[in-house]
């Protein structure tokens, strides 16, 4: 990076630090904080989507699809969601691999499970074995942001059904009485006001969901933990320019304020965003800051 | 082939190293997932009954201070909530191993490497942050008539904690301990993933589903069955905490009564 560091022995502490930061490992370091974002800013809106479908269903009117709804939320909170991460990476997986199989190779004829083997043609291989190096990054990202959607969507799908239900039930029954479709009710009452009760639950998803980015190392992600034990680890002359001991411990000491500063900073703007929702409506809060204005 | 009884007895107890060494290596039966899942259940289960036990009460003390008026109390209480409860539980695993393997290094209590004392330690400390929390709202939340009435007949200092507010704060708090109960439980599944080494391959339940999915490239067997274990843990633990929640409750009239309501899941 620096021009000084074509030496490495030769230079002081503080040179040698800012050398061995800059290194291009270090920089894929850096950048795997940027996926990481990314990843959030991607999983939140769609996890928000698939909750807001999930709440839908389990309103419905129309069984079927109401106990789907209802299922989804139900069996996602009982059960280690570190355990709904690894199943759906590899099933998620195998059920897009089996689809284009079904097109691609229609007339194959051995069983796809062989044993201890899941087997498909080489065609139906996501992502095809002779595909660069990025695509097998971007497919395993996907895989990851869609297992987050999934289960993080019957969450927020929890909180959304139950700000739903809070909405005051004589708001609908005004919008009734006006002659608005039971689609109208639902889009122009019931929606805008529902984000408001959501707000505590969505805040506290979004905090969960921080928390939860470490889990892409499971997934075969190279993210920042990945990266940390990369790096970390103790290192021979013989393989780098910059030599050291085990840092591990800190790396990780530097991921834990990362994601204390993160959680601090999202707290901050949770209290802002509540405090303008609240501003002027008619509920204790709103009603204690205009005492409080006056 | 064995028959299911035998694999029973050769691998029911194998997670703490009794009966059979060797895993078995393909042609996996249905029973061997179940028992070889359900043997490593008896982590989980160490994990969770120690660390709720220890931290129930390290949880309390943190309440305590957190709501003390003395900032050389709060002060350290705060922190120590905010930094476990602000950072996840996976990257406190990996940054408590490898502090722990340099404090070996220097031959400071060597055994803390293993996950059986380590990662315990860790959990023990995550879930009385989370509790301690709890118990902080709940002992904020405890009606003033009842401290009032308590000066009244002339009860102070700690006859009058351990009376009156300490059973009434539990007493509040509760429903959300019941939780935090339940989702410590499925937060130890992650135990097998945090950088501490599993130890002769005797490893949670985690361990060997994802054993099995990793052997027969098939997820849909061995994590419904992981699934099957938690529901039927997480239903003991209600059925359980439940029970104890009616007898706090005992002396109040019906409707008074505090509800238990199941919340939101937690990753950590």
């Amino acid at each position: 990076m620096f021009e000084f560091c074509a030496e490495p022995d030769t230079l002081g502490r503080i040179q040698w630090l800012s050398c061995y930061l800059t290194t291009g490992k270090h920089m894929n370091f850096y950048w795997s904080f940027l996926t990481v974002l990314v990843l959030l800013a991607i999983t939140a809106p769609t996890a928000l989507l698939f909750g807001f479908g999930g709440a839908t269903a389990a309103r419905s009117a129309f069984a079927p699809l109401r106990w789907f709804g209802k299922a989804y939320i139900a069996i996602v909170r009982g059960v280690p969601d570190i355990a709904f991460f690894l199943f759906f990476v590899i099933a998620l997986d195998q059920l897009f691999e089996y689809i284009r199989h079904r097109i691609k190779c229609p007339d194959w004829v051995d069983p796809i499970w062989q044993g201890n083997d899941f087997i498909v043609c080489t065609a139906a291989k996501l992502p095809l074995g002779n595909a660069p190096q990025w695509v097998h990054e971007t497919y395993g990202f996907f895989l990851a942001v869609l297992t987050f959607a999934i289960v993080f969507g019957a969450f927020a799908a929890n909180v959304l059904y139950g700000a739903m239900q809070a909405v005051p039930r004589a708001q609908l029954e005004t919008a009734e009485a006006y002659g608005m479709s039971r689609r109208q009710v639902f889009r122009r009452i019931l929606v805008p006001q529902m984000w408001l009760y959501a707000l505590p639950g969505l805040s506290n998803l979004w905090m969960i969901l921080i928390k939860a980015t470490p889990l892409l190392f499971l997934l075969g992600v190279e993210d920042i933990v990945y990266w940390a034990r990369e790096l970390g680890g103790s290192i021979n002359e013989r393989f780098t320019d910059y030599p050291h001991g085990d840092w591990r411990i800190w790396y990780f000491l530097g991921l834990l304020i990362f994601y204390l500063a993160f959680t601090r900073v999202s707290e901050i703007a949770f209290d802002r965003l509540t405090r303008r929702l609240t501003h002027g409506q008619a509920t204790i809060g709103g009603e204690a800051m205009r005492k409080a204005a006056t | 082939m064995m028959t299911c009884w035998e694999t029973i007895q050769a691998y029911g107890l194998r997670s703490i190293g009794i009966g059979e060494r060797l895993l078995p290596r393909d042609d996996f039966t249905l029973c061997q997932q179940f028992t070889l899942i359900g043997s490593g259940m008896i982590w989980n289960l160490y994990y969770g009954l120690v660390a709720i036990a220890v931290g129930f009460f390290i949880a309390s003390a943190l309440a305590v201070a957190k709501g003390s008026a003395n900032r050389w109390l709060r002060k350290p209480a705060e922190w120590f909530i905010f930094v476990f409860r602000g950072s996840p539980l996976f990257i406190q695993f990996f940054f408590a191993y490898f502090l722990f393997l340099s404090l070996k290094q220097y031959g400071i209590m060597p055994w803390l490497t293993s996950a059986q004392a380590g990662a315990l330690i860790v959990l023990i400390l995550n879930t009385s942050a989370y509790s301690a929390e709890i118990f902080y709202g709940a002992l904020r939340a405890v009606p003033k008539g009842d401290v009032e009435a308590a000066d009244a007949y002339g009860l102070s200092g700690w006859p009058r904690f351990k009376r009156i507010i300490w059973p009434t704060m539990l007493r509040l708090a509760w429903p959300a301990y019941t939780n935090e109960a339940i989702f410590l439980f499925h937060a130890t599944a992650l135990v097998s993933f945090s950088g501490f080494p599993t130890w002769g391959q005797r490893g949670d339940a985690l361990y060997y589903a994802s054993y099995f999915a990793d052997k027969t490239f098939n997820p849909f067997v061995p994590y419904p069955i992981l699934a099957f274990y938690f529901i039927l843990l997480t239903l003991t633990v209600i059925a359980i905490f439940g029970r104890v929640n009616r007898q706090l409750n005992r002396h109040l009239p019906k409707e008074r009564r505090q509800k238990m309501r199941l919340r939101m899941n937690l990753i950590r």
